[in-house]
């Protein structure tokens, strides 16, 4: 178990064996949106645990940049005719522009500053979402054309498990493999301490500033598709609330850990499904999973669990 | 100086003729404030390319406020460092890293969230293919040129005799173990001046002497080296040359005989004013 | 033109003064624990709730903010006991999810408790509206002024002349040494969490009757509480007071002649403009890091 947490290959093999063997299992169209739903949001979170849980910094507008991503596509090729490959790049360059702008000189400060500022970028986008009806159908949403790339549309459940399925399995690939390099040990030594990494030659603003644009593109990318695949967007997929669920996704995963985060997102996105019957409970549970987590295993699910596993085998 | 030239010079020291080289550091005027308390005072003085030099004083004397200085952690108050020629005062440490300045910690900053070895890896940063499309993708040079940093780093931890922590979790190793760890990472930076925040401090007998033979290894390849310690013993074994500092200011320097002689430097460790 | 400025400056000090209420109970934890504790809300939205439900069950106005202000004492206490102080040498990553978890935690069970519908609460002294150099203002408004100026003098004696409030300054400014003569700091620490609670809960009370009571009225007082203290600088409280004012005139006067719909924003952007421009806000003291 170890060694296929911790060897990259073997990970990436098993993640790509369970996403070729599951559609097997889900059997009908209502199995394939949860699955897609939990894809997305492992995409996103992939993403963001690379700022969390290498880097150590925290990000509690991340819904915002998903929204700007999904509007975007809904915008320009619902509004103005794009082609949806064209809306999503440009949702994803806008985004990382304004992660740089905003992050740059941020990110020169120490502490909870992070925080703070893309708190309130999550909330200015989705005040915009909302009171721009012209453009976005404020409150209500807006419909998004499908994907059509090549003159081939993307259609149905079933193809977009592949294309999320597909992309999940890229994404998580970049991610081991950006950890895997001196830019990752450079994230993963800024986390450790700051001072002793500037001392060997780490540049940590700018390795913080990579990573926090980086992150803020995956989910830009993700929110595009998902407007396509939903068909439907509203500003509460960019909204606050958002933001947390997908910090908790990484944090209750597992901080640090790529597959921790895929693991977190969904579990947290079938736990809601699960909960239906106690929809009045939900709240009370995800902030207990939120605070117990923290409190009780602080590296997560995964690695918690990982770290069991090697004491019991000498047992 | 004036201290100094009023000691009788000890017979067997030559302070002139033991300077190795030009040199490599130049503190002049430093100062440093912390809300309206000079911690750091008109400070000035050489470190010759090359040499061992110690920096001692009692407690709250400032050494570690100077090493904060020197390696662009604090920006001074007022004075310049030159370093390998240029002015450096206030720049960020990681631009001086580039330049060929590294250190370790008094209180360990080790990054306890990965592995020894790859503690050390990230002292080879300056050495690598640090960009982002290459890491993305893992492009064939970037990879090759990790696994020689990984040889690298393992050849390091070998040096200061850590062999046995190679794949170890830097969270299980023991303190002693972790000062060295602190070297051995300073040094895959392959720096020109290696500074030295008390590496023997709560280390036994033993551990103390061995980073002792680490620190001549290293100064033997041509690594000139600033220590601050407490170890009497071990500076005054080592070092080439000796600055002695108390509340801030210097109160003497010279070579280890003469420094330990020095009637200020007795009277300041003894806890008298000078 | 006159009266229209100054009706926008009066309901900016109202709201205001609940944002200084708020951004002074960050300031208070933030001193004691460097935890930035983003339940701040939930303590004014309990206050809200708790006068706004007892009252309608015929308790009287003064008991039932009491027992709100007691309640959320408690819950705030909790909080640090059980959560915070357990995660005591985390990060500040984890912190701040820890006081996220809590606050969703409570607004979960205030939903259980309450259920998700509005609460009235009636105005202290009725609704005629006071005529004031062509200004009308609600006596409430007046109520809300009032408190929040008389808590936070409250506020600022207990911390200059009373023991336990110099001890708890100690603490905020040198942990170690506060332990080292005598200062129990863990008790610091819950006595932060209550005395915040206690500053929130009061606030949420005297609000009430102007934005009604309902288990999410927590959200956007506490963030921009939080915008206040930032703004001042956090960890300064007469900072955080000042924060706040500003943050709800400003507000105002954007909703007024700007945009409506755009006067939510008006504290965020602010947040940015002052974390972009001037990072220890208005009055906060820059420090150097030790290592």
């Amino acid at each position: 178990m170890n060694r296929i947490l911790h060897g990259r290959l073997t990970g990436l093999a098993v993640l790509g064996a369970i996403i070729a063997v599951l559609p097997v299992f889900l059997t009908n169209n209502f199995y394939l949106d949860v699955a897609i739903l939990a894809g997305f949001n492992a995409v996103v979170c992939v993403g963001l645990n690379l700022l969390i849980g290498y880097a150590g910094q925290i990000s509690l507008g991340h819904a915002g940049f998903f929204g700007i991503g999904a509007y975007a596509s809904g915008v320009l090729v619902g509004v103005y005719g794009w082609p949806p490959i064209a809306a999503l790049l440009a949702g994803a360059v806008f985004v990382g522009v304004l992660a740089f702008a905003v992050a740059k000189p941020i990110l020169r400060l120490k502490g909870h500053y992070l925080a703070m500022a893309t708190l309130g970028i999550g909330i200015i986008v989705s005040i915009v979402l909302r009171t721009e009806s012209g453009l976005t159908g404020g409150p209500d949403g807006m419909m998004v054309e499908p994907f059509k790339i090549f003159g081939v549309e993307l259609y149905g459940e079933k193809v977009w498990y592949w294309v999320v399925g597909v992309l999940l399995f890229v994404v998580v690939w970049l991610s081991l493999n950006l950890i895997d390099s001196p830019m990752g040990r450079a994230l993963r030594a800024v986390h450790g301490s700051e001072v002793a990494a500037e001392v060997v030659g780490v540049d940590t603003a700018r390795f913080k500033v990579m990573v926090f644009v980086l992150s803020a593109v995956f989910a830009s990318v993700a929110g595009s598709l998902f407007a396509h695949y939903a068909g439907l967007i509203t500003p509460a997929k960019a909204d606050f609330f958002k933001s947390i669920e997908l910090v908790t996704m990484v944090v209750f995963g597992g901080m640090a850990s790529t597959f921790g985060a895929v693991v977190g997102a969904v579990v947290l996105t079938l736990l809601p499904q699960a909960l239906t019957v106690f929809q009045d409970y939900q709240q009370i549970v995800l902030g207990a999973i939120l605070m117990a987590t923290m409190v009780f295993m602080p590296k997560g699910l995964l690695p918690t669990l990982a770290g069991f596993l090697p004491s019991r085998r000498r047992a | 100086m004036t201290m100094l030239t009023a000691q009788k010079p000890s017979s067997d020291a030559a302070p002139v003729a033991r300077r190795a080289g030009p040199p490599l550091l130049r503190v002049e005027n430093l100062s440093r404030e912390f809300g309206g308390v000079l911690a750091i005072g008109d400070l000035s003085f050489t470190v010759a390319a090359g040499d061992i030099h110690s920096i001692i004083g009692p407690n709250g004397a400032g050494k570690t406020t100077l090493f904060n200085l020197v390696t662009g952690v604090y920006k001074p108050s007022g004075g310049r460092v030159l370093f390998d020629g240029a002015d450096v005062s206030g720049q960020a440490p990681y631009k001086l890293a580039a330049r060929g300045m590294s250190r370790s910690f008094q209180n360990l900053q080790i990054f306890f969230n990965m592995t020894a070895l790859e503690n050390v890896m990230v002292g080879r940063h300056l050495h690598l293919d640090t960009r982002l499309l290459p890491a993305l993708f893992r492009f064939p040079s970037l990879v090759r040129k990790d696994s020689e940093a990984r040889d690298r780093a393992a050849q390091l931890m070998a040096d200061v005799g850590l062999s046995r922590y190679l794949g170890a979790d830097a969270d299980s190793m023991p303190y002693g173990a972790l000062k060295r760890l602190e070297i051995a990472r300073a040094l895959a930076s392959e720096p020109k001046m290696l500074l030295l925040d008390e590496p023997a401090a709560g280390l036994n007998a033993t551990e103390s002497r061995e980073i002792d033979a680490v620190i001549k290894t290293v100064a033997a390849s041509g690594v000139t080296i600033i220590l601050v310690e407490h170890d009497m013993k071990m500076v005054m074994g080592i070092s080439d040359h000796i600055t002695a500092l108390n509340h801030g200011r210097k109160l003497a320097e010279g070579t280890p005989a003469e420094v330990a002689a020095n009637p200020d430097v007795i009277a300041a460790y003894l806890g008298a004013a000078p | 033109m006159f009266a229209e400025l100054l009706q926008y400056m009066l309901s900016g000090l109202t709201i205001g003064a609940i944002y200084a209420l708020a951004g002074l109970g960050f300031s208070i934890i933030y001193n004691a624990s460097h935890v930035i504790n983003f339940a701040q809300g939930e303590f004014i939205m309990i206050g809200g709730m708790a006068s706004a439900t007892l009252t309608a069950s015929g308790v009287p106005l003064p008991l039932a903010i009491l027992i709100g202000c007691g309640g959320a004492m408690l819950v705030g206490v909790a909080v640090a006991k059980f959560a915070v102080e357990r995660a005591r040498d985390a990060s500040t990553v984890t912190l701040i999810i820890i006081t996220i978890g809590a606050s969703i935690f409570l607004r979960g069970l205030a939903e259980l408790v309450w259920g998700k519908d509005f609460k009235r609460l009636d105005a202290f002294s009725g609704e005629t509206p006071i005529q004031f150099l062509g200004a009308s203002m609600q006596p409430q408004s007046l109520w809300v002024v009032g408190c929040a100026g008389v808590l936070i003098v409250a506020i600022g004696l207990f911390f200059n002349k009373t023991l336990t409030g110099k001890a708890m300054l100690a603490t905020s400014h040198n942990r170690l040494a506060a332990q080292l003569v005598g200062i129990d700091v863990k008790r610091v620490v819950l006595a932060s969490f209550a005395l915040s609670a206690a500053l929130g809960a009061v606030g949420g009370a005297v609000v009430a009757p102007i934005t009604f009571s309902y288990t999410e009225m927590g959200i956007m007082l506490g963030l921009k509480g939080f915008t206040a203290a930032v703004l001042g600088g956090l960890g300064h409280g007469p900072g955080a007071v000042a924060g706040g004012l500003i943050v709800g005139v400003a507000e105002a006067l954007g909703a007024g002649y700007i945009s409506s719909a755009y006067k939510d924003a008006v504290a965020f952007v602010i947040i940015l403009a002052v974390l972009l421009f001037m990072p220890n806000g208005l009055f906060g003291k820059r420090g150097a890091e030790r290592v």
